[in-house]
């Protein structure tokens, strides 16, 4: 038997909560081994997508496979082999670390005796060993996170799906988490992650803007860059409100963003669009404004995709 | 059905409960401040404090008097130097009854007639206020006829006291003990309280935390964490029935005349309703609160048509319908019934045979309707 080279196929895939369309016609594929991240604002569909993934929500319309298994047909088969790692993963408060961990190493079948082992080789990574008899409840939010990706693991399976498994973590454990994550993929598990945050899906193999439940463009972090028709001009100056104000009436600017301390503006062509911008800032007397055309980043992309 | 994974819930079930002190106490407190409460709160219609006015202060007045007092309904706790001293004491609670006797009471008896006597009832509680008046009449009548027979006897005539002597028998309750029948259908809400709270709490509150989530997403099926999560209930719901029956016989002194072991059967039975009530009310509620007022909703008549308080023979036909509705009847009639009777099976197969289809069907549609879905 060969080995799928498909870990998710996403085809067609439609629901809906009343009247209102989640995911809409949804076509979508993750390769074994990639990280995949989706990335979209709140209410895209992010959550009710990984959802049918796994077989939590039934599905309206369309078709499911995780890993060559149909999610409609044998969502049981599909639950046993798949880690997730929902939005709010919560563990038992008033059970130790420990016993967290065995009790979803019982539930998904993990033998005894491979999960003394396991448990030892992912508290280790995880340098949550020294904490095993302490409640789950009582351990700070970084070594929660952990915990719960810890029992999402603790099965060893294939493919993981993690919904926004980084929200409301400090910036610190973040970026552990995200090395864990590494570590993980380059054992050959599939990560499939929705994230809220840029610089999240610049670390992506791949990655998919999905807004109003459907995919926007989907590619590798550079494609989706390279894809964006047109240029990225950073204004910097004191009076952002003010300046955001003046370049929206510019015919040549297609959208201007506040992005930090700067703001973007996408336009066709930066050598064409510059000095009309400059003229429309003093027009609107904002003297200190520095214009400058810079390499798109993936938020731009996205952005630029959302523009009209 | 994978026994390992059902374990491995009811385990986690237990170290939950038991290091959750503030529940188990409350599960463990409550049904005995609940017997220890209506046990000695049920209202004794025998020994009401009585307040006296005898303004005749005679032989015969003592004498009337004492037919009240031997009555056992009445306990002379006060006496009153007037009308408005028994009115106080009644207004004020002290007393429930006040019994007034005319300074001329001796006079009109020696006159052959017919001296009046007032006896006053505080009639809030009309059952045990209608008890009183009749047993004042009966002893007032009793007193009457004796000193009729006296006069005729003293006026030379020959005559034989005639009476009608009614013999009553109180069955299975012979010194007509208030918490004999009180403690029994304590037992009974007692246990669909508590189990049915305990089973909604333990589901709700997963789908609160959030790891409703994550057992959805899992090899997991439904019947299996539904069982999983019933099994230390069930042990809960035996730890709480066997003190209730400890408490019962040797602090209440309430007798099991019938098999002990036919009341552990039942209590089984009858958790697949509770159990099963509870799971329900779960998959239908989102939140906590909004379990809790739903269960409520069922809870408060169940126990009102149950017959707990009121006896389902006495209530109009609407509602003796109503109350074969109410699985808790059923439990109610069998277990008062092996307490305070001492029947077996032979009397009471029928009422477990419905309680045993409630049950069943109460828990096959708390099953089917909690499917592995989060929507």
């Amino acid at each position: 038997m060969s080995e799928p080279r498909l870990a998710i196929e996403i085809a067609g895939v439609t629901r809906r909560f009343g009247a209102t369309v989640a995911v809409d016609r949804l076509s979508l594929t993750v390769a074994r081994g990639e990280i995949f991240a989706l990335v979209g604002p709140d209410g895209a569909g992010k959550t009710t997508l990984i959802r049918l993934i796994c077989g939590a929500l039934a599905l309206d319309e369309g078709e499911l496979r995780v890993d060559d298994v149909a999610v409609t047909r044998e969502p049981q088969r599909v639950q046993a082999a798949i880690g997730y790692m929902p939005q709010r993963f919560s563990l038992y408060p008033d059970l130790s670390l420990m016993e967290n961990l065995q009790f979803y190493a019982e539930i998904f079948g993990v033998p005894s005796r491979q999960f003394a082992s396991r448990a030892g080789t992912l508290l280790a990574d995880f340098a949550l060993a020294p904490f095993g008899s302490r409640l789950a409840g009582e351990l700070s939010g970084g070594m929660k996170q952990k915990l719960a990706l810890a029992c999402t693991l603790i099965h060893s399976p294939q493919t993981i799906l993690l919904d926004e498994p980084t929200a409301g973590v400090d910036p610190v454990s973040r970026r552990e988490f995200w090395r864990i994550l590494y570590g993980i993929n380059r054992g050959g598990t599939t990560l499939f992650v929705s994230t809220p945050y840029m610089d999240e899906a610049e670390r992506a193999h791949r990655v998919a803007f999905i807004t109003e439940g459907a995919i926007l463009s989907c590619g590798t972090p550079e494609e989706l860059k390279r894809n964006l028709r047109g240029d990225v001009v950073e204004v910097a100056c004191a009076e952002r409100g003010d300046a955001r104000r003046a370049l929206r009436s510019e015919p040549l600017v297609r959208s201007v963003e506040i992005f930090g301390e700067t703001l973007h503006a996408l336009v066709a062509s930066a050598a064409e669009a510059i000095p009309r911008m400059q003229q429309d800032l003093l027009a609107a007397s904002i003297a200190d404004a520095k214009l400058r055309e810079i390499p798109p980043s993936l938020e731009d992309a996205f952005v630029a995709g959302l523009a009209p | 059905m994978n026994w390992r994974r059902v374990w491995t819930i009811a385990v986690k079930e237990y170290r939950q409960f038991f290091r959750d002190h503030r529940t188990v106490a409350a599960t463990m407190l409550m049904p005995l401040i609940q017997v220890v409460l209506y046990g000695y709160l049920s209202s004794d219609v025998r020994y009401q404090p009585t307040i006296v006015w005898d303004l005749s202060h005679t032989a015969e007045s003592r004498q009337l008097l004492q037919a009240f007092a031997q009555s056992e309904y009445f306990s002379f706790k006060y006496t009153a130097n007037s009308m408005k001293d028994v009115v106080r004491a009644i207004d004020d609670g002290d007393a429930l009854v006040g019994v007034v006797i005319p300074p001329d009471y001796a006079k009109l008896l020696h006159q052959k007639k017919t001296p009046q006597v007032m006896v006053a009832v505080d009639a809030s509680d009309a059952t045990a206020a209608r008890t009183a008046l009749s047993v004042a009449q009966a002893a007032a009548n009793s007193v009457a006829q004796r000193l009729q027979v006296r006069q005729l006897r003293m006026s030379g005539a020959s005559v034989r006291e005639i009476g009608i002597d009614v013999r009553t028998r109180a069955w299975y309750n012979p010194g007509l003990r208030q918490e004999v029948f009180i403690v029994p259908g304590v037992l009974a809400l007692v246990m669909q309280f508590t189990m049915t709270f305990l089973s909604m709490s333990t589901i709700v509150r997963e789908r609160e935390l959030g790891t409703l989530e994550q057992l959805v997403v899992s090899p997991i099926r439904s019947g299996e964490l539904i069982l999983g999560k019933m099994i230390p209930l069930i042990t809960i719901g035996y730890i709480n029935l066997t003190t209730i029956l400890l408490f019962a016989v040797f602090w209440f002194r309430v007798p099991i005349l019938g098999s002990v072991l036919l009341l552990y059967v039942t209590v089984f039975v009858f958790f697949f309703t509770t159990l099963g009530l509870g799971t329900l009310v779960s998959t239908i509620a989102k939140t906590y609160i909004q379990a809790v007022q739903m269960i409520q909703f069922f809870l408060m008549p169940s126990m009102l048509l149950s017959g707990f308080i009121f006896p389902v023979a006495a209530m109009p036909p609407v509602l003796q319908w109503a109350s074969y509705l109410v699985p808790l009847t059923y439990f109610l009639t069998i277990v008062r019934g092996i307490i305070i009777k001492g029947v077996g099976l032979d009397y009471l197969w029928s009422q477990l045979a419905l309680l045993t289809l409630f049950g069943a069907a109460v828990f096959a549609t708390a099953v089917l309707r909690f499917r592995k879905r989060i929507d």
